[in-house]
């Protein structure tokens, strides 16, 4: 089933998000519905552009300064982050929500050794004062739990001194010094090899599955979305077209585009036929009317030039935002 | 299909690099073929020197020691000492067109640039045309030619590069991970336009990548290489059907699939721990002992050789010493 | 072969002021500093058209008129020799903007092609012999560097203006040469090569347009910066000699006279401020013309 009867920890409901530039306004999130249960693992995908990202960036309300949030609702535990004050957000940011982004760099401060950094973090993130032996039991803990090897040299490590992976999980144990309750993770392994991808991957799923996280995970690699999350939303132009069980989804797609995101990706079997998505994601400045995928669509019909499809619930708790499954 | 004939041999090619802290055995006893018309992959981490290799077979570095012989002619010196024939015949793609096409020129002139320096065009009219022709070869339109790189999709730029790179009318082309800076719809669109490239013109591919579901796809031959070194070569179905390297079934076990089916050929003995050490100090005996799920006593003394497995299957385990394993 | 909608040389640059246009006018502090230097080049240019009083640019004494505060007639008011402080600041952004225009003609060519070379060839001889003899250059206190010139040479303002070409060109060559090494391997430049390009079409049609945003960012902030130095000289008495009317010289004569008579010294630094804070917002507009 999916997460519809897990209690919900945040729910998005019709984000919309444009961006200004010189040419005009981009419409970029066209209304994303989304919601995550208390201990889920949710996975996102879809192209470059799709405005996986942008989701992302919303909830923490950290959106580049000519972006603008045209409507919607971010609840998070009944919360509206969307029109929460400055104070109450930070405290989300501080100690309740996380993010991990694709360059462990971004994170790192390179003049500061990472025991600086981890504890600047965990104090932060403490209700109270802690004392310096209490801080620094979790700080040891934490790097730990992300299974660092020989964690006195990693403690006392400048950010350039460590490997791509070790940089990854050290912004990992950052953010579970922060991440109470949600972890956003942004394409967190795009850079690395993939056996280092599969060791964090894992680590992430065992870490959340621990402590009981909820987790985002934003990838254009379907591969990735599925080996580390619950249930798995399709993004295509600024709207979940679909939504269904990590596991499933791929197996036996609905959306017309999940169909061809699956055929476009490569397999280990053999069989695959490279043909890639007709066309390009549709220029923001004047999205497509109705469904945004009709002009790719192998099944368009008139009713998807003119009028956005509902989500439609479908049997194995799987959702569809498509005219196909609509039943009069 | 590809024929018999080798068209570049690496023979026991070795590169290192001395550095001011040690010494850096990028590649170290390579040797492999590629055969006319096929597309050979090179798989590994990064730090296994599996681009090193790639760039030696350039001329972007001559190799240290050892020979690389392209159609007999011994090409193991930098560019600019090869035959004029022997560089437009080998020809490179870049991983990421976002720096491997100049920021400031057209289009134009950066798929004209092998034509006018190598002055196989008369004028600007006459570069129009060919570029048209060129872009058209990579399905683009003619008019990308007065767009700047910044203005183009990721799978557009890549398809400017291959253009570029067909402008010497080459007929052995390095692919140094093509497509791994692509999403899945432009990397099936790239794919598909290098096999028909290939198809058409009986190009030879040397294919570097870590990614082992475009290798099983595409490839006909596969080498698997760790820490400067060949551990498992052979035909593609082979190695896939019967991974036998450990380092090869850690590669193929975190391999990011999407369907049951893939799962099905995952192996499960070998779970992905550890990272790839430094190649200033290989680890002694077999380079992969350090992460090696069966590794046994004599892997931290002895290096193993590279032995056939199978037929046209080779691997370089200790495991493997007489009897060749199959599952 | 037809290619459909041929695209004419005129239409494509056409096309880039457009684009280069908008990311420079995005800031309008940019603009203004456009409209400032501008203006001192319409002042520097037509001084003798716009000076009420052009002939007091040179020597002119009219004591009668000495040391009169900013009135209609004289809205700068007049000097210890009678001279129409206005008109004298007027023919100043000439000789400032002679002195920024000789000096960056041609410590920009020289210094940029240094750099280059240096940069493309780097970690050979031809690298070391430019980089060292550019360090020692920079090493030098630039004031020093001056003094010795000008000592050696005698205080003019064309030896004002080898003193600071001299002490200048080291900072394109570092510059160039920085920016030159980080595009040095990228793939773009090594396709090049190997496509077959020689060293000095690498150097020029590869490279050189990739990196001409922090040169000519540089360029527009210095002409602020070497009129800056130059009335330095000349206020130190090492520039421009009386009765030329150098801005810094103008000062250095005007001190004299503060704080009672201070539209003397006043004006001329006004002016000077003036000068280097257009520029300084256009170099700020040229930046954001490079950066995506």
């Amino acid at each position: 089933m999916a997460g519809e009867k897990k209690e919900a920890l945040l729910e998005i409901r019709d984000l919309k998000v444009n961006y200004k530039v010189y040419k005009g306004t981009l419409k970029v999130l066209n209304g994303v519905e989304l919601r995550v249960g208390k201990g889920e693992r949710i996975g996102l995908v879809g192209e470059s552009g799709s405005g996986k990202t942008t989701t992302l960036k919303s909830i923490l309300r950290i959106l580049p300064y000519n972006a603008s949030i045209e409507d919607g609702r971010i609840l998070y535990k009944g919360i509206d982050l969307l029109r929460a004050d400055e104070r109450v957000l930070n405290e989300v940011r501080r100690r309740e929500i996380a993010m991990i982004f694709q360059d462990p760099m971004a994170a790192l401060n390179p003049v500061f050794k990472v025991r600086d950094q981890l504890y600047d973090i965990i104090k932060e993130s403490a209700r109270g004062k802690l004392a310096k032996e209490e801080i620094e039991e979790i700080a040891y803990r934490l790097l730990k739990e992300v299974r660092l090897p020989d964690v006195e040299r990693v403690m006392d490590s400048y950010p350039f001194q460590l490997s791509g992976g070790m940089r990854q999980r050290v912004v990992i144990a950052m953010a579970l010094a922060s991440a109470r309750e949600l972890l956003l993770a942004d394409e967190p392994t795009t850079n690395l090899d993939v056996t280092i991808q599969d060791q964090i991957l894992r680590l992430l799923a065992d870490l959340t599955m621990k402590r009981n996280l909820s987790v985002i995970l934003v990838s254009h690699a379907l591969g990735m979305v599925r080996k580390m999350t619950d249930r798995t939303y399709v993004m295509y132009a600024g709207d979940i077209v679909e939504e269904g069980d990590s596991g499933e989804i791929f197996e036996n797609p609905l959306h017309p585009y999940t169909q061809l995101l699956v055929e476009t990706a490569p397999k280990l079997t053999g069989n695959w036929n490279p043909r890639g998505v007709p066309g390009r994601i549709p220029d923001y400045l004047n999205p497509p009317p109705g469904c945004r995928f009709h002009t790719r669509c192998p099944f368009a019909e008139q009713i998807c030039r003119e009028k956005k499809p509902p989500m439609i619930a479908v049997e194995g708790g799987k959702r569809v935002r498509c005219w196909l499954y609509y039943k009069r | 299909m590809a024929g018999r004939d080798p068209i570049l041999r690496v023979e026991r090619v070795k590169k290192y690099f001395k550095l001011s802290v040690g010494t850096v055995r990028a590649v170290d006893d390579v040797s492999f073929d590629v055969r006319e018309g096929e597309t050979f992959a090179l798989v590994g981490e990064s730090g296994s020197g599996k681009t090193t290799t790639g760039y030696m077979i350039m001329g972007i570095y001559a190799p240290t020691s050892g020979r690389i012989l392209y159609k007999g002619t011994d090409i193991s010196v930098p560019a600019h000492k090869r035959p004029a024939w022997v560089k437009r015949e080998i020809q490179i793609v870049f991983q990421d067109p976002g720096t491997s096409l100049n920021p400031a020129k057209y289009v134009k002139d950066i798929v004209a640039l092998p034509l006018v320096v190598n002055r196989l065009v008369e004028d600007s009219r006459e570069i129009e045309e060919r570029v048209a022709r060129l872009l058209e070869a990579v399905e683009l339109p003619p008019d990308i030619m007065y767009r700047k790189p910044r203005d183009l999709g990721g799978g557009e730029k890549q398809a400017v590069a291959i253009a570029r790179a067909l402008a010497a009318e080459p007929r052995f082309i390095v692919l140094d991970e093509p497509t791994s800076a692509l999403d899945v719809s432009a990397q099936a669109k790239i794919v598909s336009l290098l096999m028909r490239l290939q198809r058409e013109r009986r190009l030879s591919y040397l294919l570097i990548t870590h990614d082992l579901s475009i290798v099983r796809n595409i490839a006909t031959r596969v080498a698997v290489m760790y820490l400067g070194k060949i551990v498992e070569i052979g035909p593609v179905e082979k190695i896939f059907k019967n991974p036998l390297h450990p380092y090869t079934r850690m590669l193929l076990a975190a391999a990011p699939v999407i369907l049951r089916e893939e799962e099905e050929l995952l192996p499960r003995d070998v779970i992905p721990v550890g990272e790839i050490p430094s190649a200033m100090n290989p680890p002694p005996g077999c380079r992969f002992h350090t992460r090696c799920p069966f590794v046994m006593d004599e892997c931290r003394k002895i290096e193993p050789k590279l032995l056939e497995a199978e037929p046209g299957h080779y691997v370089s385990c200790h495991l493997y010493k007489e009897q060749p394993v199959s599952q | 072969m037809a290619i459909a909608g041929r695209v004419t040389r005129r239409q494509l640059v056409m096309e880039s002021l457009r684009r280069y246009w908008f990311k420079f006018s995005r800031s309008k502090l940019s603009v203004v500093g456009l409209a400032i230097s501008l203006s001192t080049i319409v002042i520097a240019v037509f001084a003798e058209y716009l000076a009420p009083y052009p002939e007091h640019a040179g020597f002119y004494i009219s004591f009668e008129d000495a040391l009169q505060p900013p009135s209609w007639e004289h809205p700068f008011g007049t000097d210890e020799y009678g001279r129409d402080v206005f008109s004298r600041v007027l023919f100043g952004f000439r000789f400032s903007l002679k002195l920024a225009g000789v000096v960056l003609s041609i410590v920009i060519p020289v210094g940029v092609l240094l750099g280059l070379v240096a940069g493309y060839y780097r970690g050979r001889i031809l690298d070391m012999a430019i980089m060292r003899v550019a360090d020692i250059f920079i090493a030098v206190p630039p004031l020093v560097l001056a003094l010795a010139i000008t000592s050696l040479l005698g205080p003019s303002l064309v030896n004002a203006m080898i003193a600071v070409t001299l002490m200048w060109w080291p900072w394109y060559t570092r510059l160039t040469y920085n920016v030159v090494s980080s595009v040095r391997n990228e793939p773009f430049v090594i396709a090049a090569e190997l496509a077959g390009a020689k060293p000095l079409r690498v150097m020029f049609r590869e490279i050189l347009p990739v990196i001409v945003g922090p040169i000519l960012t540089k360029a527009t902030l210095d002409v602020g910066w070497v009129i800056l130095i130059g009335a330095a000289l000349s206020f130190v008495g090492l520039g421009a000699q009386p009765p030329t009317p150098d801005l810094g010289t103008m000062v250095a004569e005007g001190i004299k006279y503060m704080p009672e008579y201070w539209w003397i010294s006043i004006f001329p630094a006004l002016a000077i401020a003036y000068i280097i804070l257009g520029f300084n917002l256009l170099g700020d507009g040229v930046r954001d013309m490079f950066t995506e």
